[in-house]
């Protein structure tokens, strides 16, 4: 048999912009499964993690709600209205607005992410280390897509240096603190989201409070004693770290998840001072910054949404040069002090005493 | 036979630029002495003063990582492929 189903506003692009089309099933399950068919994506809009339809949608026969009928088992006959509404602003704390459904419309369309795992993006908290070269385009994809806190680490103020790759800052913002000036571009963007501004250097006091309070931490450090600090916290509180580093045209990604490997197990030790130069010294190509950033913050969307495989045991190198991409291995070291079979780092260290340099700080930054 | 060995971006000022070496080499240890002996201070930038691998510098055959192979003495036969990867912490 055959319905009448109404479709609102957030859900027509789904449809080809139709306020009303034709279903048909003996079932309210059986007509959105042909929906679904018709309009592929469209039963990701209206189902939760668990498949069953999510509390933010109602669904209604002939204007009566079905969980005072039969659920999604109830019948149908030919000629029935049958309408899709999902709750507006207000309701369940995830619940999407119309605005948001239109604004994630290519997600939602797509299997993978669709209603549910839209959801999870906005449910899930984000921290980035550096608001810098790649801090930059990781925050804005992370923002754009939806992620519901992301926490943003720097004390530098924008430089008019930072405007040849840092997307975030602009050339009015010379002069703020970094995380005032990606806050601002970051909300400009997508006002639904929060940001978190942490205006100070990480370091081996403030490390397990600023990266507790996060799901997934990215990494966009300028100097090795922050890389080392962060990675030890991160294995600490068993957190996933996204790690990316650009220099000059090189670049390098790769996932680390606790317990299966770790940049100790990666790079044992930091080079001595002056053997590796920053960006500051041997410079970079601004645009290297989108193309690892980029993959980093697809990493993270990955591990929101639990799709794919991750950068996980892989080293992804990027030689821009040659345009080449290649991966070697990363293995989880039996030897490892940090994340090894015996291990002896129990706690965070003096980075600056293991890498031999300072931890850049507001009187003496470096980099960026 | 033939191994090509990887240089990275900051060791190209020592190979004339050359982003590929092609060597000759029955082992890693061999094929770095190859390489010293064509572009002198290579072996510096990639082994300390006890002559282990620099701890921030790896070195894969075929991807793979040596420290977890046999280090320098990793047998190396026509076709490897050899890259050197420095730590880099730009961000």
């Amino acid at each position: 048999m055959s319905v009448n189903v109404y479709i609102p506003t957030p859900f027509r692009h789904l449809v080809g912009n139709r306020a009303s089309v034709k279903a048909r099933g003996a079932t309210v399950r059986e007509a959105l499964t042909d929906l679904d068919t018709q309009f592929p994506g469209f039963n990701a809009q209206l189902v939760d993690t668990t498949g069953r339809l999510a509390r933010h949608i109602n669904v209604y026969v002939n204007q009566v709600e079905i969980q005072t009928l039969q659920g999604e088992t109830t019948a149908l006959k030919d000629g029935d209205e049958l309408a899709v509404i999902p709750a507006l602003a207000g309701g369940a704390p995830t619940a999407m607005t119309p605005e948001m459904v239109e604004r994630y419309s290519r997600h939602l369309i797509m299997p993978q992410v669709g209603s549910a795992g839209q959801r999870k993006i906005i449910e899930a908290s984000v921290l980035i280390i550096g608001a810098g070269g790649l801090g930059s385009p990781v925050a804005l994809y992370l923002a754009l897509a939806g992620v519901g806190k992301i926490g943003l680490v720097d004390f530098d103020v924008v430089d008019r240096s930072n405007l040849q790759r840092q997307i975030l800052h602009v050339t009015e913002s010379i002069g703020l603190p970094k995380v005032v000036s990606a806050r601002n571009t970051l909300l400009a963007h997508n006002p639904n989201i929060d940001v978190v501004t942490h205006e100070e250097p990480i370091n081996s006091e403030n490390a397990f409070r600023i990266i507790g309070d996060y799901d997934y931490v990215v990494n966009g450090a300028d100097n090795f004693a922050t890389r080392y600090l962060v990675n030890d916290a991160c294995y600490l509180l068993k957190k996933p770290l996204i790690d990316g580093s650009i220099l000059m045209f090189d670049g390098q990604a790769t996932t680390y998840i606790p317990g299966k490997g770790c940049y100790r197990c990666l790079y044992p030790a930091p080079p001595p001072p002056g053997m590796v130069p920053s960006c500051a010294e041997a410079g970079v190509l601004g645009a290297m910054c989108a193309t690892i950033g980029s993959i980093q913050a697809t990493e993270v969307l990955k591990l929101i949404l639990d799709v794919g495989e991750p950068l996980v045991n892989r080293l992804l190198l990027y030689d821009a040069l040659a345009l080449e991409f290649r991966v070697v291995k990363v293995r989880r070291d039996k030897e490892c002090p940090l994340c090894g079979d015996n291990p002896t780092i129990h706690e965070l260290i003096d980075y600056e005493v293991f890498c031999g340099s300072p931890i850049p700080h507001a009187e003496a930054p470096f980099g960026g | 036979m033939a191994i090509n060995v990887r240089i990275p971006q900051p060791l190209r000022n020592l190979t004339g630029n050359q982003s590929i070496v092609p060597t000759s080499g029955a082992d890693l240890g061999a094929c770095i002495t190859e390489l010293e002996g064509a572009f002198p201070g290579i072996r510096d930038r990639l082994m300390d003063e006890s002559g282990q691998l620099r701890r921030f510098v790896n070195v894969y055959v075929n991807g793979d990582d040596v420290r977890f192979m046999d280090g320098l003495t990793t047998a190396l036969k026509d076709g490897d492929e050899v890259s050197i990867v420095p730590a880099v912490a730009g961000g």
